[in-house]
């Protein structure tokens, strides 16, 4: 075949590239779909796979979600950079994925405004659009019970991507939101018809209703056709699917912003609308169930917090005796993950790696003792304590379990 | 003449990523006049969407039960997931009026637990509105066919989730009158989130 295409130099572009693709349809494509699970091969004496409509992963490469039936988790250990795929953006659903027709999908927006407004797909399209890359994050993604757990199973219910769609403030305008209007409700229409009541003068400026997501259209589990979406408040808040706004001027009380997503704390009273997400941190490299050798390691991790930008990371490796300061990748973007990293060198001992993360209202992560000092023993949710990792004498890595048992 | 290019470019790139990233300032449009997108939703388009219940009763349609019709509704449509008397099993627990007069946290329940395991949250030790079961249940249960029962069935469910409770009476009517103006023993464990960011932790 190479001796084919050195050939082709002497002939018009055209008969070229028919000659290509003929034979490519003849001959290598069978040959290839075929070839690409098997065993290796000079590549360099034979040709590849030609441009097809759809791409996908290395066979090689098996990066997974960890589902269970209301959740499933993103591969933290596994991903590179800042943005998640859109595949393995953690999930969290109230009553499964709705599958919703875009043809048929209405977005009615009513209450406390001057005209009550039914939006189609298109609609939501024409005007102004916007980009925002930012995460979010399970206001219940903490678990950490034993030494055998990886990012993914202690704080993989968080994800970040680049989301495009109409600023919540132009609807608004659109529809005469009245003065008077302090809080809207936000409804989905998949089985749990998912209904949250949102702050109105805390969420305006930033809120977006989305109908993109790294570059395509959302996808289902993300709420397709259109989600809303605040940057750097809890999930749940974010609803998706959504299919009506109601503008008033009380909370709706319902029940994920009652009985669930509260925080009880050590004084008897508990915490509702606790909505912004508190700086967090976490290695995800070394990790378990790793085996790390002497010499260099870089130790890698994600930061994000929901006020802002992370400000630094600090890294201990001396079971939190002294920090240093992490690199961090730039840009560091508000309400977004940014990636640290550390130049290490394991000296062969047994020790405990840590990171913490400082935001740019002066907030630090704090140890888990510290959060149940305010918040007593039964708090459940929004938990973002200071997490690390013990290496073991033979280089294995696992969970720091005793840094998180108050 | 190339170098002022580069370091103009520079300088409009870093003006530009700089506005970009500022996250304080609204990102609307800045148009004034509405852009004319969309339809009017009517009256009745809104009416049949809008199954939200407030605290104060407003969305709570007509109906009624009590807790004697719940028990046989529960026992049908919810014992399987909840348990025969809401003590939870697949799905959540629902019934539990322990501890009395304090929430299943905070200083008093630490001391009242001293000699006896955790009790869960519940709607009698937890929720802190009644109307928050009427609106929930609607829309979202059974989970095998949310959205189905009628509104008598929903009342005389909140009903007997109630008196189960210990909150009101097996033969109080829960309708559009009485359901708002049941108060839950939780209801004044409830403050307003006070975190800010800063240094200290909360």
């Amino acid at each position: 075949m190479a001796t084919k295409n050195r050939q082709t130099h002497g002939v018009t572009r055209r008969t070229a590239l028919t000659t290509l693709g003929a034979a490519a349809a003849l001959t290598l494509t069978p040959d290839l779909v075929s070839a690409q699970d098997a065993a290796p091969v000079d590549t360099t004496k034979r040709w590849g796979r030609l441009p097809n409509t759809l791409g996908a992963r290395s066979p090689a490469e098996n990066p997974r979600r960890l589902p269970i039936p209301t959740s499933s988790r993103t591969p933290l250990q596994d991903l590179h950079g800042t943005i998640t795929p859109s595949d393995l953006h953690y999930e969290r659903h109230h009553g499964g994925v709705a599958v919703v027709d875009p043809r048929a999908y209405r977005l009615t927006v009513h209450g406390m405004v001057d005209r009550p407004l039914i939006f189609t797909l298109q609609d939501l399209k024409r005007f102004p659009a916007t980009s925002r890359t930012c995460f979010l994050e399970c206001a219940g993604n903490y678990n950490g019970q034993r030494e055998e757990l990886t990012p993914q199973e202690i704080c993989g219910l968080t994800s970040q991507s680049e989301w495009t769609g109409v600023m919540l403030s132009t609807v608004f305008k659109e529809v005469g939101a009245q003065p008077r209007a302090t809080w809207f409700l936000a409804e989905g229409q998949d089985a749990a018809v998912m209904t949250r009541s949102i702050p109105l003068k805390d969420a305006i400026g930033e809120a977006m209703l989305a109908y993109a997501q790294n570059g395509e259209a959302l996808r289902p589990e993300q709420g397709y056709p259109v989600r809303l979406l605040l940057p750097g408040w809890e999930g749940n808040a974010s609803v998706k699917w959504l299919r009506r706004i109601e503008l008033s001027d009380q909370p709706f009380m319902t029940r994920e912003e009652t009985s669930k997503y509260t925080d009880p704390l050590a004084d008897g009273t508990a915490r509702e609308f606790s909505l912004v997400i508190d700086a967090r941190s976490v290695i995800t490299s070394p990790c378990y169930p790793q085996t790390i050798q002497k010499g260099f390691v870089e130790l890698r991790g994600i930061a994000w917090s929901g006020r802002g930008v992370i400000r630094r990371v600090e890294i201990s490796t001396d079971a939190g005796k002294t920090w240093k300061p992490a690199t961090l990748q730039q840009p560091v973007l508000p309400k977004a993950v940014t990636c640290f990293r550390y130049a290490w060198e394991w000296d062969g001992r047994p020790t405990e790696i840590v990171s913490r993360a400082v935001d740019e209202t002066g907030y630090t992560q704090p140890e888990m003792s510290a959060i149940q000092k305010v918040r007593g023993r039964r708090t459940r949710y929004h938990l973002n304590p200071v997490t690390g990792w013990t290496i073991a004498a033979d280089g294995s890595v696992r969970f720091a379990l005793q840094r998180v048992r108050a | 003449m190339n170098r002022l290019l580069i370091i103009l470019g520079a300088v409009f790139t870093i003006g530009l990523a700089a506005a970009a990233q500022s996250p304080s300032k609204p990102l609307d449009s800045g148009r004034d006049k509405p852009f004319g997108f969309g339809t009017p939703a009517t009256p009745e388009q809104i009416a049949a969407l809008d199954i939200d219940v407030r605290p104060d009763g407003t969305g709570l349609p007509t109906g009624s039960g009590t807790a004697r019709d719940g028990a046989a509704v529960y026992a049908q449509k919810c014992a399987a997931c909840h348990g025969a008397n809401g003590e939870g099993g697949m799905a959540d627990v629902l019934v539990g009026a322990e501890p009395k007069g304090f929430a299943p946290f905070g200083p008093e329940y630490e001391r009242w637990r001293a000699s006896r395991p955790d009790v869960p949250f519940t709607i009698g030790n937890y929720w802190p509105y009644a109307t928050t079961l009427f609106d929930y249940i609607r829309r979202a249960m059974p989970a095998t066919a949310p959205g189905s029962l009628t509104a008598d069935e929903t009342y005389a469910l909140v009903a007997w989730l109630l008196t189960k409770n210990e909150i009101v009476a097996e033969t109080d009517m829960m309708n559009r009158e009485t359901l708002p103006r049941v108060r839950m023993p939780a209801r004044a464990r409830f403050v307003p989130d006070n975190r800010r960011g800063g240094p200290e932790v909360k």
